[in-house]
């Protein structure tokens, strides 16, 4: 296999664990309230700027470790908030909710361009995330490295979380029969909260991994949201497994027909893709099982 | 929500009422006045096509502005090439180094392959993308993010294919259409007629479409698609064909904007402005037709107004719009005048 292969194989990894922690939040959101937050893509860029604004305050290698944290309550934060105030007032109308959130999206990537300037800030990265490994010819670029491991760990603990404690276990009750675990007593609307603010909180976290490859703009969400979306179309309601599966497919298929094609007829084809996949399995890779007829 | 109640007597005769300020408006407004009514108008029959999918269909098309767009591109297609001496191409592909016109540039010289391409391409487009995702009975939430994703691969492709598109900048500098110069005032008024006239057309037969059988089997598909299969419809066709239909629309309406406008280019047919499409029908009602119309001139007004003089605030106002219009108008400025729901 050629060095051009690999190299694009290994940039469909970094891309795939961008699309992954982008998508995560939308997933869980989605399968729990079936509720699209248009909003998520400024969850990342808010993620971005909190880091920026991390790294001016403490420079250097602990900045970005500081940074990782600061940018996930950051933005779990303002999740919490748009979910207190807005979508939990519009739960039963889906549509309606995409069309909030996407005004709330706008009001926050106006105020980013009031605040920080319509021109990209640059995150200095410290020096051990600027350099390159080399290995069987191919060349790694340790921030993508990084990003790679991030989102591993990312995923294991969502694991661990949704699956040995006990607010996974109500996660869980909610998402399989929202009105069963109501009627046992679960706290729905409390589990809803949580499962938003976490959902924003990953999508700000994926923000500082934005921060580490360019600059942070004002619309650096926008771009990373759309595969995103299509990679909760693809991968099944609400499952975990599925929107894993879908990231790393869509990440992958994107970066491999770069090799082909430029960029845009790649986002073409990654249309074209999904809607040629749905064909196949319309319920997503991992179709969650369900008795309900009237979604 | 404010209880205007009476102000029901309005509701039947809105249509009229629109009519006649369309018909004074030649004589009452200023050519540039005129022209702005008239690409508003143009939007607004784009509208009308959003309120039979989303009011009616149930289907929320994030992506109209590819129809807009493919309408729009077909007519520069044909002005650009009505204006060149024979055997030149177009100034940005001399500057991108093309020697000659690509393939499907040249059937745009015809005037009547141009009027079939803006009604057919964007209904056929329309119709195979959204056949591909209803027939899987993909639809709802899903069916939004998949127009969207449209919507951004059909700006960036166009942005990106620079010397056969004009990428960024588009098409502009036409100077004739149809063998009438577009600078003469006479032409501007008779586009302005063009355009009311379609307008009352699509109005009309929208509304005849929507009190129809196709009409009741599309709204009993949106709120019980499951049940309409129980009794023995299919709902896919009915909302393939009504999404072609809205696509059609959207086509005509980009066209006559391009005509009115003078140019086309990703920046009225991306992302933001497909969802801002949506906004307009969302403020004037997305269950009336005539809400429609009003809520397309409305906006597209206020948008004129604040962004002449302070362009930044426009985005947040147009955020606040989309926030105070769902949580609090969702049948839009309609829904102020109470009626007969349809």
């Amino acid at each position: 296999m050629d060095a051009l292969f690999l190299n694009q194989l290994f940039n469909g990894a970094s891309l795939a664990s961008l699309y992954l922690l982008a998508a995560l939040g939308l997933a869980l959101s989605f399968g729990l309230m079936r509720v699209i937050n248009m909003a998520h893509g400024e969850m990342l860029m808010l993620g971005g700027y909190l880091a920026w604004m991390t790294l001016l305050a403490v420079p250097g290698a602990l900045g970005i470790i500081l940074a990782i944290p600061v940018a996930f309550i950051g933005a779990a934060a303002m999740g919490g908030l748009i979910q207190s105030t807005l979508i939990r007032r519009l739960s039963a109308r889906p549509l309606d909710t995409l069309l909030a959130t996407w005004g709330v999206s706008l009001i926050l990537q106006q105020g980013a361009r009031d605040l920080f300037g319509a021109v990209g800030v640059e995150v200095r990265a410290p020096e051990w995330l600027t350099g390159n490994f080399v290995l069987a010819g191919v060349t790694l670029p340790s921030a993508r490295l990084f990003i790679i491991l991030i989102a591993a760990l990312v995923l294991g603990g969502l694991a661990l979380l949704l699956l040995k404690t006990r607010i996974g276990l109500l996660v869980r009750a909610v998402n399989q029969d929202r009105m069963m675990a109501s009627a046992s007593g679960i706290d729905v609307r409390r589990v809803d909260f949580t499962v938003f603010c976490l959902g924003s909180g990953v999508a700000g976290l994926a923000g500082v991994m934005l921060a580490l490859l360019g600059p942070v703009t004002p619309n650096v969400g926008q771009s990373y949201i759309i595969p995103a979306f299509l990679v909760v179309v693809m991968g099944g309601l609400g499952s975990i497994v599925g929107t894993t599966a879908s990231a790393i497919i869509l990440g992958l298929f994107a970066a491999l027909a770069q090799i082909f094609v430029d960029v845009s007829v790649a986002q073409m084809l990654l249309l074209v893709f999904v809607i040629l996949f749905i064909q196949v399995r319309p319920q997503g890779v991992i179709a969650v099982k369900t008795r309900q007829l009237d979604a | 929500m404010p209880d205007l109640s009476r102000l029901d007597p309005l509701k039947p005769i809105l249509p009229w009422l629109l009519l006649a300020l369309g018909l004074v408006a030649p004589f009452a407004l200023s050519g540039y006045d005129l022209n702005l009514l008239a690409r508003f108008m143009a939007m607004g029959i784009l509208a009308l096509g959003l309120v039979l999918i989303w009011g009616h269909g149930g289907i929320l098309s994030l992506g109209q502005g590819v129809f807009f767009g493919l309408g729009g591109y077909a007519i520069a297609l044909h002005m650009k090439l009505a204006d060149l001496p024979s055997g030149e191409i177009p100034d940005f592909m001399v500057w991108s180094g093309r020697d000659g016109l690509p393939f499907w540039w040249t059937p745009f010289a015809s005037p009547a392959f141009t009027i079939a391409a803006i009604l057919i391409v964007p209904a056929l487009v329309g119709a195979l993308f959204s056949w591909a995702v209803f027939h899987r009975r993909v639809g709802g939430t899903y069916f939004a993010l998949i127009t969207q994703a449209l919507a951004l691969a059909f700006a960036t492709l166009i942005i990106s294919r620079q010397d056969v598109t004009g990428g960024f900048n588009g098409l502009t500098d036409f100077y004739s259409v149809f063998g009438f110069g577009l600078s003469s005032p006479g032409t501007g008024s008779g586009l302005y007629w063009v355009t009311l006239a379609v307008l009352c057309v699509a109005f009309v037969a929208l509304r005849w479409l929507l009190s129809s059988r196709f009409g009741i089997l599309l709204r009993a598909a949106r709120d019980g698609e499951n049940r309409v299969r129980f009794l023995g419809y299919s709902p896919t066709p009915f909302k393939v064909v009504a999404f072609a239909i809205a696509a059609m629309l959207a086509g005509v309406g980009g066209a006559l904007f391009t005509l009115h406008a003078g140019v086309v280019s990703p920046a009225l047919i991306g992302v933001v402005p497909s969802i801002e499409m949506v906004v307009w029908v969302a403020i004037g009602g997305r269950y009336s037709l005539a809400g429609a119309i009003v809520g397309a001139l409305l906006v597209n007004l206020a948008r004129d107004a604040v962004s002449s003089a302070f362009p930044e605030l426009w985005l947040y106002l147009m955020g606040a719009l989309f926030i105070f219009v769902v949580t609090l108008l969702p049948r839009g400025l309609a829904g102020l005048v109470k009626g007969k729901a349809a």
